[in-house]
């Protein structure tokens, strides 16, 4: 297997109101290897957009909590940075790109400013000159004439507007780019146009990506590795061909692709997953999903189901780990009566 | 083909602007039949929603007609509409900005019945709030909640309870799935064929989700910058789509599946602007088929098959 270029392990995150404590994430456990691109599927309020705030330390300030767990880059844990280190990563070797190409970009700059301001942050002793250049370079990559830079987000629709955050993100070349919906906010033949460049921009500088969407035909068109997410957990990892085309699955990833309507076959009725996710600051004890589940059983109510592994596949979920051979510990905790450890 | 319960004619609407007239919708001409469900698909700024709000006549036309039954409804005076009002309704795409935050469900639920008086006792409303509810599969407890507490599918809904609450016949679904996460937009979906079945509803769906409006359309509309390029049955449509810029949408759209991991094709521009458009076809400057006489002449909608109408010189 390749080199980990990011790994997070048992990551715990919780935000504070006034009233309550949400759990965001409940021990998230997720790898990235160098080059290649991983989507992060989930509805809203599973915890995706979370996940890449914590990699980032962007969580809010005095709101949002890492409880517990590492995030470690290239054997360096980003959790126990000081925050000037922190700053110095950000952009550089990490940078993100937001769902919202129209709030994410300042107004009152012009894009090569903007553009520029990350080039200039990351290699203080470029000349102007260089900065300039650089930034030429990168408008040009993303496809927009250079001699535009002096114009202001408004000016630009809103594909040209993700492109030009695009080429923010990509100009520190980064070993990491985390990606929140890029598209969402876009038309699909837009859409189509900034997920090819995305592509042949990732190739060419050997950046990594973490690809957070809901819409799994981009994940099916663009990613090589997939994570499934419900209620702060990933509760299916695998290869695209695991999730795909494999025979086994988490019953919610079943039920997520049972309720996208197939375009290559006539269905009369979708089979939707009944019912909503558990309440974030109430959550259920032993499977989060339970509540949902067609098959659900005893022991799901009692005990955190553990991960069963089939080769690249990961699946969290106690209908697995007994089929799946290994006396995995929960397979152990079920022959003995159910008695939690 | 049975006689179309809602048929547009010609129908325009231009908006004016400090650059100049918008062409929103630009001689759009459809027929709807009773039961089916229209399918309206199109990128941002095609005026579909404007399209929708014209059918209801929530906003004037600048030119054409909007038949329904036959009888055009921009003749009606204010009487005459308050009582077609309740035969037409509409269902809004966001259901966080299109109910009242100070009235509780039963409140927004009973309010067309008050308005359009077809029940006047209280508890008669109220039964009549709870008939809904149970139709929508909203549970009675949220009966005094407002829309604040509740999670996006609840409120979508509301939303078609208080659509349904006059009886309709015509139904207007401005994007009402596209704020959802999917599995509560199956759920809706769901929701929402089923109501077409039991009470013969008809619809008129606007989307830019293709594998949506697939599922739930009879017929097909796609719109490009105010005008219908092609109009065709669903299965014809996605089986031979023949507008170049119908194909360029079905390439573009990403498939969950990895046998079709396609080299995407991809359309070249971005939709150009819709003011003051030069004459020719709209889409010319982005199609891969452009002739000299697309920027010239102006292609109407030809029938090249059965049912099947395209907008393009290739077929003319």
């Amino acid at each position: 297997m390749a080199e980990k270029l990011l790994e997070i392990r048992d990551l715990h995150v919780t935000y504070r109101t006034d009233d309550d404590v949400i759990y965001a994430l409940n021990g998230v456990n997720l790898s990235v290897e160098a080059g290649k691109t991983i989507g992060l599927v989930g509805e809203t309020g599973a915890g995706k957009t979370t996940t890449a705030l914590s990699i980032l330390r962007l969580l809010p300030d005095r709101v949002g909590f890492v409880r517990q767990g590492e995030i470690v880059l290239e054997g360096q844990n980003l959790l126990d940075l000081a925050e000037a280190d922190m700053r110095m990563i950000r952009g550089n070797d990490v940078s993100m790109i937001f769902q919202d190409p129209m709030t994410s970009l300042n107004p009152i700059h012009t894009v090569g400013d903007q553009i520029g301001e990350v080039i200039k942050l990351h290699n203080p002793d470029f000349r102007e000159s260089e900065i300039d250049a650089r930034v030429d370079e990168m408008m040009e990559m993303v496809g927009i004439p250079a001699e535009r830079k002096v114009e202001y987000p408004h000016q630009f629709s809103g594909g040209m507007k993700q492109r030009i955050v695009i080429a923010i993100a990509l100009a520190c070349s980064p070993k990491l780019l985390l990606a929140d919906e890029p598209t969402t906010a876009l038309d699909v033949t837009i859409q189509a146009q900034v997920l090819r460049m995305m592509g042949e921009l990732k190739e060419k500088f050997n950046t990594a990506m973490i690809l957070i969407t809901h819409d799994l035909g981009v994940v099916a068109q663009i990613c090589d590795w997939v994570a499934i997410m419900y209620a702060g957990e990933v509760i299916e990892i695998g290869t695209v061909e695991d999730i795909f085309e494999g025979d086994r699955h988490h019953p919610y990833t079943v039920g997520l692709f049972g309720s996208i309507p197939d375009m290559t076959k006539k269905t009369k009725r979708l089979n939707p997953i009944e019912g909503l996710m558990p309440d974030p600051t109430a959550l259920p004890r032993g499977c989060r999903f339970m509540e949902r589940c067609p098959h659900k059983m005893q022991r799901c109510v009692e005990i955190v189901p553990e991960i069963s592994e089939k080769g690249t596949h990961q699946i969290k979920c106690h209908l697995f780990s007994p089929l799946w051979g290994e006396s995995t510990p929960s397979a152990r905790i079920w022959e003995t009566g159910g008695k939690r450890r | 083909m049975k006689a179309p319960l809602v048929e547009t004619r010609n129908l325009k609407k231009y908006f004016e602007t400090a650059r100049g007239l918008l062409h929103a919708v630009d001689d759009v001409d459809i027929r709807i039949a009773e039961g089916e469900t229209l399918g309206v698909v199109g990128e941002s700024g095609c005026g579909k929603s404007t399209f929708g709000r014209l059918l209801l006549r929530l906003i004037e036309p600048t030119g054409g007609e909007v038949l329904f039954k036959g009888r055009n409804i921009l003749e009606c005076n204010r009487r005459e509409m308050r009582d077609l009002r309740r035969e037409v309704q509409i269902i809004f795409q966001d259901p966080f900005s299109s109910l009242n935050p100070r009235m509780t469900v039963s409140e927004i639920i009973a309010e067309p019945i008050k308005v359009t008086g077809t029940l006047s006792k209280r508890n008669e409303i109220l039964d009549r709030v709870f008939e809904l509810m149970g139709i929508v599969g909203l549970a009675e407890r949220f009966v005094n909640t407002f829309p604040h507490e509740l999670d996006g599918g609840r409120r979508q809904r509301i939303g078609i309870a208080r659509a349904l609450a006059v009886n309709p016949q015509f139904i207007v679904c401005d994007e009402p799935v596209s704020a959802l996460d999917v599995s509560i937009q199956a759920q809706i979906l769901n929701l929402m064929m089923d109501l077409q079945d039991d009470m013969g509803l008809t619809y008129l769906f606007i989307t830019h989700d293709l594998s949506v409006v697939k599922h739930i359309s009879d017929h097909i509309a796609v719109m490009y910058l105010g005008q219908c390029v092609e109009l065709a049955e669903t299965d014809e449509l996605f089986n031979h789509p023949c507008h170049p810029y119908t194909k360029a949408l079905l390439d573009a759209i990403p498939v969950a599946s990895l046998k079709n991991r396609k080299e995407i094709k991809i359309i070249k521009g971005e939709v150009s602007s819709p003011i003051n458009p030069r004459p020719g076809c709209r889409f010319a400057p982005r199609c891969a088929h452009m002739m000299a006489d697309c920027s010239v002449l102006s292609p109407t909608l030809k029938e090249i098959g059965p049912g099947h109408l395209v907008s393009c010189l290739l077929y003319s």
